[in-house]
């Protein structure tokens, strides 16, 4: 006997899932937003345990070209006009030298000191938030239930083909969408297991204090401006994660992923029949 | 979910955003909210001293490490009458004073403080604004002149009074640079009065004559310029009450971080 469609609420997000996700939404957006003023005090990178100042591998500044001042931002031996966005930015008539622009730091204007305090505060929430979902995770079976792919999942050939659903905007329906598909699983795992744990890794590498404290960790990373450079690195590979997340949360079933980041309650629909599990 | 629900929750997103934005300044500016941030910068001093042994050395690198570009911030030449005035006899009547809470207050001349038992160090020299350069430090040994001084037992903190007067407009007499540490990390091996850098005699723009180098915490620390030496058991009633020139500007005065 046929069956229609049907929807199923299931329960997708655990309390500690969703509540340390928003505060790390929180935690993550105001670090960012910090970090970028902390940066402005010295728009540039380097690699190595020392800053080259004639040498960034990245640096954002304002340069006279034919008497007019414009935003120079340089990667290696590259060279951009970024006007209005890196180096020389702010409303016409008002603008000023500073690495991003006052939209993204905090607070708005420059303050290092303030950006520094803000940084530090939020470094706490974040970490105290992290451990808490790890420990929680690994205690409860949700690590190895829900993030770890299954052998099937890795076959070289499932791979691809998820990749390939994932390129076409098609993602699984039905009993498939009970559990998280490969991609999503390697790359929630790539983000809590490496990027974000980078972040505080190298974040204390830059303490001048710490590198007494556990002097292999800053060697780790090839000195402090390399420290510092990779801190930098890691940060925008966040922030690329959380772009392509959120453009996947909107297609992939905006207020249905909302929802289940919300309430728990995330709905599939089914050819009918199954139960819907602590819906 | 209907369509006006929809509608309502998009432009309360939009909102949110805009107050986002406009909020984070706000509370910048708000006192009660910047006392709850501060405490974070208690818990942080706290973890570091928990896992920190305050007696482990920064790491000091070789020759070859050495920066040929160290950059120099703050004071660059002090305009400070005081110092001119030394500068034009070479520092001949140049007397380092140490005072404050000890037994036998000193005034030495420059060829005393080199006299002093030294220690030479190469280190790297972490700026709060994100830089780094390494140099060569040779000085006297903080520890050595405050155990000639007979440091007494109730002074916490020693502080480090600068020739330069960093900030002018300042009008509560607060424009005068100067630092201050603990008694730990003043006895701290790698803590030294450097007189030399990179093997010559300290630059002017690098803190001629007298440079404090308390490695293991960030460059506002060492104090250029430096005249007097004052051992305190608070240090309530100098600067502006926090401890040095950049703390009482909101930077945080361990500055291990």
């Amino acid at each position: 006997m046929a069956h229609k469609p049907a929807k199923v609420m299931i329960r997708r997000h655990s309390g500690v899932t969703r509540i340390t996700h928003w505060l790390n939404v929180l935690a993550v957006s105001l670090l960012l937003m910090s970090g970028l003023q902390i940066f402005n005090a010295h728009p540039a990178l380097y690699w190595g345990a020392a800053s080259t100042f004639a040498e960034p591998w990245v640096s954002m500044k304002k340069v006279e070209v034919g008497g007019e001042p414009r935003g120079i931002t340089t990667v290696g031996d590259l060279r951009f006009d970024t006007t209005g966005l890196f180096g020389w930015s702010g409303a016409e008539g008002a603008r000023e030298q500073r690495g991003f622009p006052a939209w993204a730091t905090i607070p708005s204007y420059r303050s290092l000191a303030d950006g520094r305090r803000w940084h530090f505060f939020f470094a706490w929430l974040f970490v105290i938030n992290g451990l808490v979902y790890w420990l929680w995770g690994l205690a409860r079976g949700h690590v190895a239930r829900d993030l770890l792919p299954t052998r099937d999942q890795l076959r070289p050939h499932d791979l691809l083909h998820e990749i390939g659903e994932h390129a076409r905007l098609r993602f699984p329906k039905g009993e498939a969408a009970r559990t998280y598909n490969v991609i999503q699983k390697l790359t929630y795992l790539l983000v809590i297991v490496v990027l974000l744990p980078l972040m505080v890794a190298t974040g204390l590498s830059m303490s001048p204090g710490f590198n007494a404290t556990l002097p292999g960790l800053i060697d780790l990373f090839g000195g402090r401006q390399s420290a510092r450079t990779i801190h930098f690195l890691s940060a925008a590979a966040i922030v690329v994660f959380v772009a392509v997340h959120l453009a996947l949360v909107v297609v992939s079933g905006f207020w249905n992923n909302i929802r289940s980041m919300v309430t728990g309650r995330y709905a599939i629909e089914t050819s009918g029949g199954a139960e819907g599990d602590r819906a | 979910m209907s369509l006006d629900r929809r509608r309502w929750l998009a432009g309360a997103g939009a909102s949110l955003a805009g107050l986002w934005l406009a909020g984070c300044d706000r509370l910048v500016a708000n006192s009660t909210f910047n006392g709850m941030l501060k405490v974070a910068e208690k818990w942080t001093l706290r973890a570091q001293r928990l896992v920190t042994d305050r007696n482990a050395l920064a790491r000091e690198f070789g020759p070859a490490d050495i920066s040929d570009d160290f950059k120099a911030n703050g004071t660059l030449r002090p305009r400070d009458p005081e110092y001119a005035a030394l500068l034009a006899e070479n520092f001949a009547s140049y007397r380092l004073e140490v005072g404050g809470l000890v037994e036998q207050p000193l005034s030495l001349t420059l060829a005393e403080v080199r006299a002093a038992p030294s220690r030479t160090q190469i280190t790297r020299h972490d700026c709060v604004e994100g830089w780094s350069s390494i140099g060569k430090w040779k000085g006297a040994r903080l520890s050595a002149l405050l155990d000639r001084a007979k440091l007494k037992p109730e002074a916490r903190y020693i502080v480090f009074h600068c020739a330069d007067t960093l900030d002018p407009s300042a009008t509560d007499g607060a424009g005068k640079y100067y630092e201050s540490i603990d008694r730990i990390d003043a006895y701290h091996p790698q803590t030294i009065l450097a007189y030399q850098m990179n093997d010559a005699t300290l630059p002017i723009r690098h803190g001629y004559p007298l440079r404090l180098r308390v490695e293991r915490q960030l460059g506002y620390k060492h104090a250029k310029y430096v005249m007097r030496i004052e051992a305190v058991a608070s240090l309530d009633g100098i600067g502006r009450g926090q401890g040095g020139f950049w703390p009482d500007r909101g930077y945080e005065w361990y500055a291990g971080i």
